[in-house]
């Protein structure tokens, strides 16, 4: 254990655990895009950055990874703190001027005015990673990735084309916090990332649920006989 | 089969009686400067010509690596230092070819190839005396344009691998010891103390531990590790021998990247040689410890220079750094302990390692020992690549080395650090050349990059291009980086086409600022540098774009226009025999006039002009 202190209280918390959880846990409010519990942490939107003092120096650093260390400070609310938030937030709704929650944010810390031309081609997508992280690691099928650099990073299935890994699970379209990716579903075929998956009918209410893609893959990987699975959940 | 230190003197004599039995040795540079110049055309001219005229038995013609003096490629040099010939074959092969073979049958120095320094009538026949290479210190660079790099037998006849034979009777604390004291700083950039990473890199627990070179050199205008690599690759992996042993790594990478084919040809080549001697793999010089090496070939993407982005890349993910709040020394390569160090770092080991510390302590500054290697290039009259001693002066290294600024124009500014460096102005140039003290006025070290800019350079629009570059190559993982760069392009760009605002200059300072808090690594932390320097030493230009809408310099097309002062122009016409548009007209003798329809802006006939009859409005 470790001894640490947050704007001034005296915290003790486990050595290496993420500032972020110390702060959330001791009841500090601060902001994460890219963050998720079952996810982790990749450092990516740099809105949870606090300001640390240790041994001197002072740096600014992404709560979510900096590991509690002995005798160290954090600031979760100073002006450096405040300038990289701002311009993140400011940054980021010039991006995505159409998403609600960048724009909400944005209000929270009085991001007023978006001094860019915003942007009319990126959609609601921040480039948080989630959808990529929850499709390899929750999913397990890795269906998504990114690909290019700089302002051309995009996200999405090898090549833009459908994905012959994606089970059509739509973990993606739930993680997803702008809300930027779009499952549709109609006449029992289900459209995500641009493929076509037919639904199941359940035996019983006779209604559409899941893919029949996914139930066979469930099926494959957990040994579970397909007759189970066609009968949706409400049913069982 | 495990070679002795004997065994290494015997293959110096057999290759140093082999190359006595010529009268002379002929060294044509072979480095990618000097190829792309003529080089190889002229290395097989002159072996074929030295064939035909029964001259094998007394010339020897030899392939090195870069000699330096890229501007005046091909440099065939003759003897050891006795007369360096430059521009060899640049207008006629053949001719050169014979004036080469006649210096050795006649003895006759072919004044046509010597060099002469731009604007002065001496010529110089040793390289010694030519102050390009009188001011340097070769160090790291003593065998580049020397020996055959292909040759490992050149490189041991030249004192090479000697060192770990001295390192393996030391201890692995002993050698950490030495390279501390010896204050050998990271060449890469960061300028951290080499020993004191090492040491870190041993104590740290986990195995297996990897050691790794950074050859992944992406500044504009730098060749400085590229031509290391070229020119002397052994070098390299001598001092990675000597590194794994002492922090007890058995296996090494060299990162080099794609784009440069002949470093990695000739390091391949080095390290299956050094493996068929047994310098490589196992029991190293049968010391018992093994240790390997193997290249990995970056695709070239800037940002993997940066150490954890390179690691990412060798794991086979995409170069996307991390925060590096547990050290890559503990956590690095594959999350095991890793020591990432420049490729001319590693090659400054078996030289310290061979002369000892009051040797290396000896040649630098207090905080910055050693040399190190720039390519010096942009606006001086000898581009090309220099080692010399920490604490030289920017000036002596521009206005002595380089030769001062071309043509009749001022220096305006030297941009060192590479694209996130700093514009250094005139009143710093006698600022000694160190880690710290290019830190302290806003610029870096880097790895050595060196752009000299004169008057007609535009400072705002020297920023706009790094910060251009820097936008491409932001790996576009973290928000400030991916997009604040680009946004700050955007300002540039503005400010360029005389659109800008004079809020922009504290908008551009905020932004900067928030890169540099924000930012994961140090691409994106040090990419708001051009920028901010910029403004800070050149806010009157930023200030003549903005509310006069001009460039002083006539580089921003936009707010350019050129015009003709009619009691300064003779009517020579050389500016209108020059004009790609045909916008210049008038009568021969008689003043001329741009006709601004046609016009693109260009600035030709402003920089022809022998009379300063041509203004930039």
């Amino acid at each position: 254990m470790v001894q640490l202190s947050i704007n001034g209280k005296k915290i003790t918390a486990e050595e290496g655990e993420a500032l972020l959880k110390i702060a959330r846990r001791e009841g500090f409010v601060i902001p994460t895009l890219c963050y998720h519990e079952q996810l982790g942490s990749s450092g990516r939107c740099r809105l949870c950055v606090v300001e640390v003092h240790d041994s001197g120096r002072k740096r600014v650093v992404a709560s979510c990874l900096y590991p509690a260390k002995e005798g160290i400070e954090v600031f979760t609310d100073s002006e450096e703190v405040r300038l990289v938030r701002r311009t993140v937030l400011e940054l980021l709704l010039a991006r995505n001027p159409s998403a609600e929650l960048i724009q909400n944010l944005a209000k929270q810390h009085g991001v007023t005015e978006v001094r860019y031309t915003p942007d009319q081609d990126k959609g609601k997508c921040i480039l948080c990673n989630l959808c990529v992280r929850c499709c390899k690691d929750i999913v397990g099928v890795s269906a998504l990735g990114m690909s290019g650099k700089g302002p051309m990073k995009k996200v999405g299935p090898p090549f833009d084309e459908p994905a012959e890994t994606c089970i059509g699970c739509g973990a993606c379209v739930v993680i997803c916090p702008t809300g930027h990716i779009v499952m549709e579903e109609e006449n029992g075929v289900r459209t995500v990332w641009q493929k076509k998956f037919e639904l199941a009918t359940c035996p019983k209410c006779k209604r559409y649920h899941l893919p029949l893609f996914q139930l066979e893959w469930i099926s494959k990987t957990r040994k579970i006989p397909m007759e189970e699975l066609m009968v949706c959940e409400d049913c069982r | 089969m495990a070679l002795s230190l004997e065994h290494l003197d015997t293959i110096t004599s057999a290759f140093n009686a082999r190359e006595k039995a010529f009268e002379k040795i002929m060294r044509v540079c072979c480095g990618t400067g000097c190829i792309t110049s003529g080089a190889n055309r002229v290395y097989e001219n002159l072996l074929s010509a030295v064939d035909r005229e029964g001259l094998s038995s007394r010339i020897l013609v030899k392939k090195t690596g870069c000699h330096g003096l890229c501007e005046r490629g091909p440099i065939v040099m003759l003897g050891k230092d006795e007369i360096l010939y430059q521009s060899v074959g640049k207008r006629d092969v053949a001719a050169d070819v014979n004036l080469l073979l006649k210096t050795v049958t006649e003895g006759k120095v072919a004044d046509a190839l010597l060099f002469k320094a731009a604007g002065k009538k001496e010529k110089y026949v040793s390289p010694l005396e030519i102050p390009f290479y009188k001011g340097q210190k070769r160090i790291v660079l003593s065998m580049n344009g020397v020996i055959n790099p292909e040759e490992i037998d050149d490189y041991i006849a030249h004192g090479g691998y000697r060192a770990p034979f001295r390192a393996f009777r030391m201890s692995s604390e002993e050698i950490i010891d030495w390279v501390t004291k010896g204050g050998l700083r990271g060449r890469g950039g960061g300028g951290f103390l080499t020993g004191r990473k090492w040491h870190s890199a041993s104590a740290a627990r986990g195995s297996p531990k990897y050691i790794l070179a950074n050859g992944d050199e992406g500044d504009p205008g730098a060749f400085m590790d590229r031509s290391l690599m070229e020119g002397n690759p052994h070098a390299i992996i001598e001092g990675m021998i000597i590194g794994g042993y002492a922090i007890g790594s058995n296996q090494g990478y060299i990162y080099v990247r794609d784009e440069y084919p002949l470093a990695v040809a000739r390091l391949s080549k080095a390290i299956e040689q050094a493996r068929s001697y047994g310098m490589l793999g196992q029991n190293v010089f049968g010391s018992g410890f093994n240790f390997d090496v193997e290249i990995y070939r970056g695709g070239g993407a800037f940002v993997c220079g940066e150490s954890t982005a390179l690691m990412s890349s060798v794991e086979g993910k995409s170069g996307e750094p991390r925060d590096k709040y547990v050290h890559t020394v503990e956590q690095g390569l594959w999350d095991k302990p890793t020591n990432l160090n420049n490729v001319e770092t590693w090659a400054n080991v078996p030289h310290i390692i061979n002369n000892g510390l009051d040797w290396y302590t000896s040649i630098g500054t207090k905080q910055s020992k050693g040399t190190k290697i720039f390519s010096l290039v942009g606006k001086v009259n000898n581009t090309g690549l220099i080692e010399v001693p920490m604490g030289i002066t920017l000036r002596e290294i521009i206005f002595e080395l380089g030769g001062g600024i071309r043509g009749k124009r001022q220096f305006k500014a030297v941009q060192t650090g590479g694209p996130s460096g700093g514009c250094i102005p005139e009143q710093h140039l006698d600022m000694p050349v160190d880690f710290d003290s290019l830190t302290s006025i806003g610029s870096m070290m880097g790895s050595g990059g060196m752009i000299v800019m004169d008057e007609r350079n535009c400072m705002v629009d020297v920023a706009r291009y790094f910060l251009r570059f820097l936008t491409e190559e932001s790996c576009g993982k973290c928000v400030p980086c991916r997009e604040g760069t680009r946004r700050m392009y955007e300002i540039m760009d503005r400010i360029c086409k005389g659109a800008g605002k004079i809020e922009d200059l504290m908008h551009l300072e905020e932004l900067g600022k928030a890169l540099q808090w924000g930012a994961i690594c140090g691409l994106g932390q040090s990419a708001p540098n051009p920028v901010l320097s910029t403004i800070r030493y050149f806010t009157d230009e930023y200030k003549a774009h903005i509310i006069e809408g001009r460039c002083p310099a006539g580089v921003c097309k936009e707010i350019t226009t050129f015009s003709i002062v009619e009691e300064k122009c003779t009517g020579c016409m050389r500016c209108s025999a020059e004009c790609p548009m045909g916008a210049i007209v008038g009568e021969k003798k008689k003043p001329q006039k741009i006709d601004d329809l046609r016009c693109i802006t260009c600035g030709i006939c402003y920089d022809v002009c022998p009379f300063d009859a041509i203004k930039i409005g």
